[in-house]
């Protein structure tokens, strides 16, 4: 009888994991069906369910834009504010985590204030400056502003990680005669790579999605991914298959990345809190 | 070479100090041992020599060379941590030349370094290994390799011993004893326990609340404990103490005798008492007797001395070995 019990509730669980999953799902799931529709088929209602999967959207969004340009630029900006990140938040987590001060949770907890500010309120500010200082629609000026806006996150990641390591080791490796940096870079990063490994992912992913900034400090040349897809959503109307064939073009390298490291990122984020 | 001098050496942890005004002199080849009470400041003050916490004044001299301000990788000292501190990532042969690689000396050189490390320590199987496919003990040699590849001016133990159960410990007590034979190096060594006190060092440190209570020989702390305090921190089973009408025949304050100096006679003797517990070790039986208005006292008697539980017994000193104390706990002599 107990055997059933459990069984039962094995299929219930089960069943239900799907239903949220592909609940969570459906809205990517939808975008990638109606990027293969005509665009009559897009607006239909009631909608249809299978496409007549034509390739039609894909080459126009090409023909109409260069994804490619959009796309290394967005490789750029993620990738390069994320090693800038980690290599400050590297340095200032260890500083952090293993000669910490009264200090340390109010800088923490300042740092990760600024998060909480409306973007839009400084809009206009960091547009001005921006503009003065040549940064306008450059992509080290989108390099840098996205390696200000994630280093708190990727300072608290690198903090909560390297708080699991013994203060003993490091202390072992001064005594053996290692200067700082190689402390931090024979013992601190290699004990510490599923934790930096989990943040890099991380903000590589924050760093692609973010759209804010990127759509407003960017005209042409900088601009990533997705100014891409906004640029789709224009004044004559929407137009959903293209949009949506834009935006699976967007969406589909870091939907790969995601996917080929999710073991890692789920080991990151959940290290420490499972022993 | 390498003596170490401290020169009135302060540490204070915000306001509270935790070592006081403590000057030492520890000669080249010495193995001193640092013990004292749980809180009493001997780690910190093992770690202040080492440079991993700075002194808030005073001076640490090494070989006559002032380092109070160097860190911690320029003093040459090594150090063996208590929870060992292997890399987790290296093998044991990394871990034993990582001192080496640090030190810019070339592979080879450091290959023959670690491999001779390797065979004195019986870890020449294990180099490959990772240290969590090691053994308690195992570890401790690792980390006693990393120290010793580097010929250190001097080795810094701290409690090495404590997270190994009591028959590794007692090897390793005697390996560590036989390392510093062979090497003639200066030992520091921390430990809570006074057996490895007793039995390792040339020289101990007894502290106290973050003072030196007293410097010198196992023996000398043993036959002339400086106060109170030593003369019940030495000593296993540790010393009774009586005051009052007992201690005012001997005008002192407070008198010691050490549970193997006091005699047991079911006839007669100065106090009388009730036999507490009896713990029988085999060679030796240790009478814990509750005596008239004083406190527990403790008789060591040989294994075959046959006293129960409840036995009515008399206590006497022995009286030459009796330890006199004043009013503020110094010994008077």
């Amino acid at each position: 009888m107990a055997r059933e019990v459990t069984l039962q509730r094995k299929l219930t669980f089960t069943a239900l994991a799907w239903l949220v999953a592909f609940l969570l799902f459906f809205p990517i799931l939808w975008t990638i069906l109606t990027s293969f529709k005509t665009e009559a088929e897009a607006i239909a209602s009631p909608p249809t369910i299978i496409p007549t999967w034509t390739l039609e959207n894909y080459f126009e969004v090409q023909a109409r834009s260069d994804y490619f340009r959009h796309f290394f630029n967005s490789v750029w900006i993620s990738v390069g504010s994320t090693l800038i990140a980690l290599l400050i938040g590297i340095p200032s987590a260890w500083a952090m985590a293993f000669t910490p001060t009264k200090r340390t949770k109010d800088v923490l907890m300042w740092m990760l204030s600024t998060k909480m500010m409306p973007a839009v309120g400084v809009l206009v500010p960091m547009y001005l400056i921006f503009r003065d200082t040549g940064l306008l629609d450059t992509v080290w000026g989108l390099v840098i502003i996205l390696t200000l806006i994630n280093l708190p996150i990727v300072i608290w990641m690198l903090y909560t990680y390297f708080r699991e390591i013994p203060v003993d080791i490091l202390e072992a490796a001064r005594m053996d005669g290692a200067i700082l940096w190689k402390e931090l870079i024979f013992v601190l990063v290699p004990m510490a790579v599923p934790g930096i490994a989990s943040t890099l992912l991380l903000n590589i992913i924050l760093a692609w999605n973010e759209a804010f900034w990127t759509i407003n400090l960017t005209a042409s040349k900088a601009a990533p991914l997705t100014a891409f897809i906004s640029s789709f959503s224009s004044p004559q109307g929407l137009f959903w298959a293209k949009l949506s064939a834009a935006s699976t073009l967007a969406i589909a390298p870091i939907l790969v990345l995601g996917w080929l490291s999710q073991r890692q990122l789920v080991r990151g984020l959940t290290f420490g809190a499972v022993k | 070479m390498g003596s170490i001098a401290l020169e009135h050496v302060n540490k204070a942890f915000g306001g509270h100090q935790v070592i006081s005004d403590v000057s030492l002199e520890i000669e080249d080849g010495a193995f001193v041992v640092f013990v004292g009470p749980s809180g009493c400041g001997k780690s910190t003050l093992l770690r202040l020599i080492a440079g991993l916490e700075d002194t808030t004044s005073g001076a640490i001299l090494l070989d006559g060379v002032d380092v109070t301000d160097q860190g911690p990788a320029h003093r040459g000292l090594a150090m063996v941590f208590q929870s060992y501190a292997l890399y987790p990532h290296m093998t044991v042969r990394q871990n034993i030349a990582f001192p080496l690689k640090m030190a810019n000396i070339e592979k080879p050189v450091a290959d023959k370094k670690v491999d001779a490390a390797a065979r004195v320590l019986n870890l020449t199987d294990y180099l490959d290994r990772k240290p969590r496919q090691l053994s308690g003990g195992q570890r401790q040699r690792v980390a006693i390799g990393r120290a010793i590849v580097r010929e250190p001016k001097a080795f810094l133990f701290d409690e090495p011993l404590s997270n190994l159960d009591a028959a590794l410990r007692v090897n390793m007590r005697i390996e560590i004893t036989e390392l510093h034979q062979q090497l003639k190096t200066t030992m520091v060594y921390v430990t809570h326990d006074q057996v490895e006190s007793m039995t390792m060092a040339d020289k101990i440190v007894v502290l106290n609340a973050g003072q030196v209570e007293q410097f010198g020989s196992p023996m000398d702390l043993y036959k002339t404990p400086a106060n109170k305090f030593v003369a019940g921190f030495i000593g296993s089973p540790k010393m009774n103490f009586l005051a009052g009408a007992a201690a005012d025949k001997y005008s002192a304050t407070t008198i010691g005798i050490r549970p193997e100096h006091m005699r047991i006679s079911r006839e007669s003797g100065d106090w009388p008492g009730r036999v507490g517990v009896a713990e029988h070790l085999g060679s030796d039986t240790f009478l814990h007797v509750h005596v008239d208005g004083a406190e527990l006292q403790t008789v060591r008697t040989e294994g075959d001395k046959d006293f129960a539980p409840g036995d009515q017994v008399w206590l006497s000193p022995d009286p030459s070995r009796i330890y006199r104390f004043d009013r503020g706990g110094l010994a008077l002599r």
